[in-house]
């Protein structure tokens, strides 16, 4: 039985010994933004906020695929779902995020066929094993989960599965991270690099956090062992007042990252832009399939067009996915939107900054 | 933003492996790292190897700790 | 609330006490209904009497370690267990889609008897419907039953109080890792069963070292966490648990990394959390411990003045973190 490379990285002990190195060190405030959703949960779940010392601040970033989603692409996944020759393949996480007007969670009530995958070959499969119906693939996610979604299409074409398509909304990370510090709101003094991300693309795309912005960033991995290392590393460049990219996570990111993945995901797709939640239209982080793997764009292939797409008015998820605001400052927040009603996706989402805020117990006072 | 969980290689065919990790056995696929072979610890990401975990490195990292551990008594 | 029935609302969280507070409660409001335990408790002629009722329609029928059949009868003797309560008499209820299998039909019932000889109760009376293929999936089954509660007994979720211990009979997950592997695709070098078993004998025994137990609850569909927190909200106390005590297979640890899920929100079948005096828990462990159904008890928590209605984890690492109710459903995930 063998749990290697995940419960040494949980030791307590560990733990408390290096959380004891960052408060000897640590001295001026710092300010760090965790870029990834799942190191936002990481952070909840183990209670690593609570141990840190008063002076290290950590806000939540856009790295919830989920919650970067807008309406739009939503609306699109659930036009798709109601049509009879559609079975609609999803991963879990997106389920219940509202869009316009319904969720895909509403419309499977109201009979559409939409089915919960845990791998996008499992919506290949689901497309051979069902010729007579169109099975598409509602694509979100980031550099991670890009990969695999291209190399679901390279065996659909492969294979001759001529009924596979997908709605395509996923990101790249690092021109988001670009875009946040041009936008120059939220004053960060340190950035938890996303390690899975990283495991794909490396370190290079990142350099110019610390050459042009000059703020410290590190490459972390999602253990408490991990996080709190990384934050060390950050708070040693913090105090000594220089600014470099690093990689905590050396076990699971090479400086190179996976060429051979990069190189089928930019073989399927090219860069494009994407609107983010929140942040708006920005160029060259969304992911367009080429033009000799266009037909498997189900946009396309069933002529969907979302017009009155519309987020809800009071919803601050934008503002929350930038940093510029912590759910507390949201007038909805535990109020009008709670997990089992959510208004926003950063509420729905298991990593959304609302939902891990709320789900660990981050409530307004009085 | 991404979960991923480290597995061992236990056997691999046609660019599938079956992994393990803690006594659960799934198929995954190694389209995106064909250079994985078996006993290869691999990241985990939605049914996809996306990166073979550095052992060298994995130790490496806890040693550090070590050190730390060990300078902080030798302190006090 | 939502217009329209969402799965989540069956799923035990949040929105299930969101159905049961909203729509069903102000009907049918009564004063023993009203208290909400697993069970109602009548008294009737001098004779306190335990009733409660459970439906079953586990996908799939048959899993590792048990089948519907035997999951109705375990399910129903438990609810009445976690009263203090003997149980005596079953009904069972069939709704069976046209088509299954006599075959198969003849080992849910088969295991049905065998649960029951196990824990001493008897099918008393019954009922069949057959419906058009798709009308249901397979076969759904529904029991209720009564049973005798003791003189001198008195369990509810609404008696712990702070300084109490929590302590739970072995392994947390079990069933609901096993059914959820079978549909996700995940195979176990050691077959990890469910835990479904009837608990009746053992809370016998752990009546026989005190009387004064405070709560017993079966932490079915939710979870631990679900089930702790409605411990917490209806005694208006804090619970905290030490992670680092919480009784987990590596396997099935393994195969929450893997699918996102968090173990103590995945539904077990065979266990009772139990909330005892802290001077009772001790020899409670240890006359726990003696049962095939309590090998691996465990001592979890304790129960605490602050933060009333709130359930608090004690991370490995010497952090804290709220545990709140199950909301919807587990979906597997990949962020």
């Amino acid at each position: 039985m063998n749990m290697r490379f995940l419960k040494e990285y949980r030791d307590g002990n560990l733990a408390r010994e290096i959380l004891g190195e960052i408060k000897k060190i640590s001295l001026k405030p710092a300010k760090l933004m965790e870029v990834c959703g799942t190191h936002t949960v990481s952070i909840f779940r183990h209670g690593i906020r609570d141990i840190l010392p008063e002076n290290i601040n950590l806000i939540s970033g856009p790295g919830c695929p989920v919650c970067v989603t807008p309406n739009k692409h939503i609306d699109e996944a659930i036009e798709l779902c109601r049509r009879p020759d559609v079975v609609l393949t999803t991963f879990g996480d997106m389920m219940k995020v509202p869009g316009s007007g319904s969720s895909l969670a509403a419309e499977k009530a109201e009979g559409a066929d939409i089915r919960i995958v845990y791998s996008t070959m499992d919506a290949v499969d689901i497309a051979r094993d069902n010729p007579d119906r169109e099975v598409v693939f509602f694509g979100i996610g980031f550099e991670t989960t890009s990969p695999t979604i291209a190399a679901a299409v390279l065996r659909a074409e492969r294979e001759g599965v001529s009924n596979f398509s997908i709605v395509g909304a996923q990101k790249l990370i690092p021109e988001a991270i670009r875009a946040l510090l041009e936008n120059n709101e939220v004053g960060v003094n340190g950035f938890i690099l996303p390690g899975h991300v990283s495991a794909l693309i490396g370190i290079e795309p990142y350099r110019f956090i610390a050459s042009e912005f000059g703020i410290p960033a590190v490459i972390i991995g999602f253990e408490p062992v991990d996080i709190l290392q990384g934050i060390h590393m950050l708070v040693k460049q913090i105090e000594a007042g220089e600014a470099r990219t690093e990689i905590q996570y050396t076990r699971g990111v090479p400086p190179g990252g996976n060429p051979h993945a990069m190189k089928i995901l930019f073989s399927v797709f090219e860069p494009g832009d994407a609107l983010w939640r929140g942040i708006g239209s920005i160029p060259g982080t969304g992911l367009k399939l080429k033009k000799e793997y266009r037909r498997f764009d189900a946009v396309g292939r069933f002529g969907i067009e979302i017009t009155g797409d519309r987020e809800h008015p009071g919803c601050r998820c934008g503002d929350v996915l930038r940093g510029v605001k912590t759910p507390l400052d949201c007038g909805l927040y535990g109020k009008a939107c709670i997990p089992e009603n959510p208004v926003g996706p950063c509420m729905v989402s298991v990593e959304g900054t609302c939902a891990a805020y709320y789900k660990y117990g981050m409530r307004r006072s009085g | 933003m991404c979960l991923a969980v480290p597995a061992k290689i236990i056997s691999v065919k046609d660019s599938v492996a079956e992994v393990e990790i803690g006594g659960v056995w799934r198929a995954v696929s190694l389209d995106l790292v064909p250079e994985a072979v078996v006993d290869d610890y691999v990241l985990v990401h939605a049914g996809f190897a996306i990166q073979v975990v550095d052992e060298e490195e994995a130790l490496k990292t806890l040693e550090l700790f070590k050190e730390i551990m060990e300078h902080e008594h030798e302190v006090s | 609330m939502a217009d329209r029935i969402l799965l989540a609302h069956g799923s035990g969280g949040k929105l299930s006490h969101e159905l049961v507070r909203q729509i069903f409660l102000p009907v049918f409001d009564n004063d023993v209904l009203n208290r909400l335990d697993d069970r109602a408790e009548i008294e009737t002629s001098g004779v306190r009497l335990a009733f409660t009722t459970d439906s079953f329609v586990v996908n799939p029928p048959f899993f590792a370690g048990g089948d519907i059949g035997k999951l109705a009868v375990c399910g129903t003797v438990n609810d009445l267990a976690m009263g203090g309560a003997d149980p005596l008499f079953l009904s069972a209820g069939f709704i069976i889609e046209e088509g299954f299998p006599m075959e198969l039909l003849k080992k849910i019932v088969e295991s049905m008897r065998q649960t029951c000889d196990e824990s001493g109760v008897k099918i008393v009376c019954g009922d069949t419907k057959v419906v058009e293929k798709g009308s249901v999936d397979r076969i759904f089954i529904n029991t209720s039953g009564i049973g005798a509660v003791p003189e001198g007994v008195s369990i509810s979720g609404s008696r712990a109080k702070p300084g109490d211990k929590v302590i739970i009979n072995g392994y947390i997950g079990d069933h609901g890792m096993a059914v959820m592997a079978q549909r996700q695709g995940l195979t176990f070098k050691k077959d990890i069963s469910s835990d479904c078993a009837p608990l009746n004998g053992l809370v016998k025994e752990m009546l026989g070292v005190t009387k004064d137990i405070h709560v017993l609850r079966d932490p079915t569909r939710g979870g631990v966490a679900t089930t702790l927190n409605e411990i917490a909200g209806q005694s208006g106390v804090g619970i905290v648990l030490w992670e680092e005590t919480l009784p987990i297979r590596n396997q099935v640890a393994a195969a929450c990394e893997i699918l996102g899920f968090d173990p103590l929100y995945v539904a077990n079948e065979g266990k009772v959390l139990a909330v005892v005096p802290a001077d009772k828990a001790g020899r409670m462990l240890e006359s726990m411990k003696k049962n095939r159904y309590g090998t691996e008890s465990a001592v979890i928590g304790e129960v605490v003045s602050d933060h009333p209605g709130r359930v608090v984890l004690a991370t490995g690492i010497g952090g804290h973190r709220i545990v709140d109710m199950l909301v919807g459903e587990q979906l597997p995930r990949i962020c």
